[in-house]
């Protein structure tokens, strides 16, 4: 997750983000490189090995 | 006034202030909120990157932008490849609320140059993808065209390297580039201070992008508002026709009825 290894309970998307205190409006997610629309937030399950990223906007110029 | 009706276009899409500002680099989240709200931007760019798993106290930058008042325009900066570009324009797509992406793919770190092969290559694909796609470019007229040819919305030159303050370096490469494209041609980067904008709307440019020529100066909030004015007092100007420069002087009160 992130480029990090995480341990998690097999988990939707959706509740993964709700468990890191995340707004799943507010963010961008990648699973396993492809861009995962946010209605499939919570049907998809994160499984063993999956790679995540989780992307929000910050400043910048 | 003629200023009131005039509106830049991007996309077909209208917009009532010809500045866009930057997100980045300033001390607190009210101070950057007082700039925007002073530059009178309605285009303001956003960087994407990781959410901190580690950190989550901190404030969110969209809890602090009303969105229905600005149009975000999220950036690729940092990006050194089409690949990673692409990728992060998706992201941005998937957590904006449209297609609009800024463009950069740099060429090294010291410079920040833009790595235009790369570039081009992205944009290609992003086009076609449906974004709108506004580029981060060198001041090249040539790489300007290509760009407008792939179907790029604006090309956005670089005044002078990013952050840098030093100004519009070449406005006769601008000028050239105005003559050789259709779509707006929006200086980003290089602007210090508020002649700097002023100058580049004077040659004719559609508008001008900033972020630490804002943030950076000791009074965000007072340099907003002056690059605010600035970029009017700019385009009035260059609306309005600028008298030629002549080498000798021309008196403007009338010879005739002289006392002695």
């Amino acid at each position: 997750m992130n480029g990090e290894t995480v341990s998690i309970a097999a988990l939707s998307v959706q509740d993964y983000l709700l468990s890191l205190g995340i707004d799943p409006r507010r963010v961008a997610v990648e699973l396993n490189r492809e861009i995962l629309p946010k209605g499939a937030y919570p049907g998809t399950s994160l499984k063993d090995g999956d790679s995540i990223e989780i992307v929000h906007f910050v400043g910048g110029g | 006034m003629p200023e009131n009706n005039d509106k830049l276009v991007i996309a077909g899409r209208e917009f009532d202030s010809r500045l866009m500002v930057g997100t980045g680099k300033y001390a607190d989240f009210p101070q950057m909120v007082a700039a925007i709200e002073a530059s009178g931007a309605r285009i303001i760019t956003v960087a994407v990157r990781r959410v901190n798993i580690s950190d989550r106290n901190k404030e969110s930058l969209l809890d602090h932008i009303d969105l229905k008042q600005y149009t975000l325009l999220p950036n690729t900066a940092g990006c050194y490849t089409a690949d990673d570009a692409i990728r992060t324009c998706r992201l941005a797509r998937e957590a904006g609320l449209s297609d609009f992406v800024k463009l950069e793919v740099l060429g090294d770190e010291r410079t920040l140059f833009p790595d235009n092969q790369e570039l081009l290559k992205a944009a290609a694909v992003l086009v076609k993808e449906g974004f709108t796609v506004l580029p981060y470019t060198s001041d090249d007229p040539i790489v300007c065209r290509r760009l407008e040819d792939l179907g790029c919305a604006a090309v956005m030159p670089l005044g002078a390297p990013i952050g840098s303050g030093l100004g519009i370096r070449n406005p006769y490469n601008l000028r050239i580039i105005l003559d050789t494209v259709k779509i707006p041609v929006i200086v980003d980067a290089g602007v210090g201070t508020a002649s700097d904008a002023a100058i580049a709307m004077e040659l004719g440019c559609h508008g001008v992008l900033m972020n630490t020529g804002i943030a950076g100066a000791k009074d965000p909030v007072g340099m907003a508002l002056a690059m605010n004015l600035a970029v009017r007092a700019g385009r009035l100007a260059y609306l309005s026709g600028r008298i030629p420069m002549k080498l000798h002087a021309s008196a403007s009160s009338p010879l005739a009825g002289l006392i002695a």
